[in-house]
């Protein structure tokens, strides 16, 4: 099935607009495209009428043009006529906003929209989803626009079975720093699911990061996602729930036994390039390192740092992880010494992590960084900053990241994310070099890397 | 799919498991070879039986009733006689179901489990455990999508956390890691030819030596 007409739409039917309740998922729905996104936006109710001074279309048939996108938000007895509407209108696919179906005990209902699905080639999101977020053209998510924060676009895709994990993420993406390309919730997945959002994310230009949160594939559909996982050359990121092992079945095998539903899906991923995610901060370092840095075989850190105990929290989290701490040879740290600030040639500490004290500036990490990146026995550099320092400047993101820039090579900054330092913060992202708010957060990237590349 | 693999499957179904006499003749099918062994219904039978394998051996109980065979004292090692196999005999045939005795060589060597299950999400998959028998307690196990090659199921033992232990720790000899990764490709050809049949195997413990690996025990569960 194609899908581009879905998340790349010229024009959009959001069908179930209430005439008289403005709160309606449609309405909402209706509004935010009709005002806010590209593509063209039609309304449709079977009373007719105006709304906010529109048309309202009594059916997708009546429409002017051919939509390549009908959104449908009507009780879910009548999604499967709205279906049909759809296909005989030439509609290029549908999502499926309402709830209703195989969740509330209605697998009626749902194999009747796999059926007209299949029937006629027509793909379907949802039911029971928020849909899709694909700027500039089309968003979905019944959500006030004034409800959320504006969204970054970006390279990263997020697909996601539950709606309310889909909008916490990609505000969390946001909030680090880092665009989204599209984003997708999958609800029932009736007709399309995790595989086939991958497979589409795979080869969306817009996407250079793929990010999944999966509550459990349908049956044998794991196969297929580590079968098109053998060709993918995009990262991809999946946070798992339902770790936890359902009841105590009695098992008669020691197989059974130990390989639960979890424990294979984590085995079996291992074996394939999918990085799983333990936690969600994980999985948001990963997608923000991944969307930053494509450099591979990160093996050997060093540590840069304006505070000693930073640097400890760090190399002990990169020993850890299994990453190592590069010895800094006796000869350079003796020629970087006489390259850094009078005030900090006595006091630092040369060894690796790097302590450059309280006491350097912009220019003494300017420094170290691009000393450090010309080595060879090092991949990636690790950057603690703390801005409460004086020495170091909003500068300091746009000097770091042309020198990471030049070489090639990661650099990973920390910063805590402190409201007023937000201009120091945007110097390294706004330039690609991406910034974690918790030392682990940095680690966790610097691993994600280590991951990808083995 | 082979279709006496087939047929005997099919017999067990409705008692849910495959008794190791037969699953053995399933792995055989396969190319996957047990030691000798003797299933024996009379107390002739038996004496004859071990005079072709030679003691000391193991006697199991075979009980389409019993499927933990240790819990009830169903499996008796280092049988060293016939008049000791005569008296285990008479004692596991009082045990329920009692559908004769099966009798095994004794192995030793490294324990491992190789087993597969049908995962919903993934098909069929394999796991290959440290322990034997006491896999449930070290939990060190990697678990692969069926089928999967020499290599990959070399790699898979490589991975796990004991894999030293296989390779020569503390001047024991290294078992014959060849050896047990074509037994485990060929295993995981079995299962996924038997897919959507098969509910879980064990081969448990699986015994590891220097020079070669014996499946000591068999369980199939539809």
């Amino acid at each position: 099935m194609n899908l581009k007409k879905i998340f790349d739409p010229r024009s959009v039917a959001v069908v179930g607009v209430s005439l008289s309740n403005p709160f309606n998922p449609a309405n909402i729905i209706y509004h935010k495209n009709n005002l806010r996104y590209k593509a063209r936006t039609y309304c449709v109710n079977p009373a007719g009428g105006t709304l906010y001074g529109e048309t309202v279309y009594r059916s997708v048939t009546e429409i002017p043009e051919k939509v390549d996108l009908a959104v449908l938000s009507v009780r879910a007895e009548l999604v499967p006529a709205v279906m049909e509407e759809c296909v005989r209108a030439g509609a290029g696919g549908a999502i499926i906003i309402s709830g209703g179906f195989a969740e509330s005990g209605r697998g009626d209902l749902q194999r009747r929209i796999q059926e007209i699905a299949k029937a006629n080639n027509f793909p379907v999101i949802g039911p029971n989803c928020l849909g899709i977020f694909s700027p500039p053209g089309v968003d979905t998510f019944f959500l006030p626009h004034e409800r959320l924060i504006a969204l970054r676009e970006g390279s990263v895709a997020l697909v996601s079975q539950s709606g309310g994990i889909l909008v916490d993420q990609t505000i969390k993406l946001t909030q680090e720093g880092v665009g989204l390309s599209r984003a997708v919730s999958i609800g029932n997945k009736a007709v399309l699911d995790e595989v086939d959002m991958l497979d589409f994310f795979l080869k969306d230009r817009r996407t250079n990061v793929v990010g999944l949160y999966i509550e459990g594939f349908s049956e044998g559909r794991g196969r297929d996602f580590i079968t098109l996982m053998k060709s993918a050359k995009k990262p991809v990121v999946v946070l798992k729930s339902g770790k936890t092992p359902g009841g105590s079945r009695a098992v008669s095998s020691h197989t059974a036994s130990i390989a639960g539903d979890y424990k294979v899906f984590s085995e079996v991923l291992q074996t394939s390039s999918v990085i799983e995610a333990r936690n969600e901060m994980e999985f948001v370092s990963y997608c923000e390192v991944f969307s930053c840095c494509s450099r591979k075989h990160v093996k050997n850190v060093c540590i840069i740092t304006a505070s000693g105990g930073h640097g400890a929290i760090a190399a002990d989290g990169c020993f850890h992880g299994g990453l190592s701490i590069a010895e800094v040879p006796e000869e350079d740290a003796a020629a970087l010494r006489p390259m850094l600030s009078k005030s900090v040639q006595g006091i630092c500490s040369l060894e690796n992590p790097v302590d450059l004290t309280g006491s350097a500036g912009d220019i003494d990490f300017q420094t170290s960084v691009k000393f450090f990146l010309e080595k060879d026995y090092v991949d990636c550099i690790l950057l603690l900053l703390l801005p409460y320092l004086p020495g170091i400047t909003s500068d300091v993101g746009a000097r770091v990241a042309q020198l990471a820039r030049e070489s090639g090579k990661p650099v990973i900054t920390y910063m805590p994310h402190i409201d007023k330092y937000g201009i120091f913060i945007d110097g390294f992202e706004s330039n690609g070099v991406p910034v974690a708010h918790s030392v682990e957060g940095a680690v966790y990237m610097a691993l994600g890397l280590a991951r990808r590349g083995r | 799919m082979k279709e006496d693999a087939k047929t005997i499957l099919d017999r067990w179904r409705d008692t849910g498991w495959v008794i190791e006499p037969e699953a053995r003749k399933v792995l055989k099918l396969y190319g996957l070879y047990t030691a000798p062994y003797s299933w024996a219904m009379t107390a002739e039978e038996a004496v004859k039986g071990a005079g072709k394998i030679g003691y000391p051996l193991v006697a199991k109980i075979v009980s389409a009733d019993i499927i933990h065979k240790s819990d009830v004292g169903g499996v008796v090692v280092g049988v060293r006689d016939d008049k000791e196999l005569l008296a285990v005999f008479t004692r596991l045939s009082s045990l329920q179901g009692f559908q004769g005795v099966l009798l095994d060589e004794m192995q030793s060597g490294f324990e491992l489990i190789i087993g597969s299950k049908h995962d919903p999400q993934f098909g069929p998959v394999v796991l290959i455990g440290i322990g034997g028998t006491s896999v449930e307690i070290y939990q060190d196990v990697a678990i692969r999508m069926a089928p999967v090659t020499v290599r990959e199921a070399k790699e898979a033992l490589l991975s796990l956390h004991g894999s030293r232990l296989m390779q020569g720790y503390r001047g024991k000899p290294a078992i014959n890691m060849g050896s047990i990764a074509n037994l485990i490709a060929k295993f995981s050809e079995m299962v996924y030819d038997l897919r959507g049949r098969i509910s879980s195997i064990d081969l448990n413990p699986v015994m590891c030596s220097s020079r070669k690996a014996v499946i000591a025990d068999a369980r199939i569960v539809l």
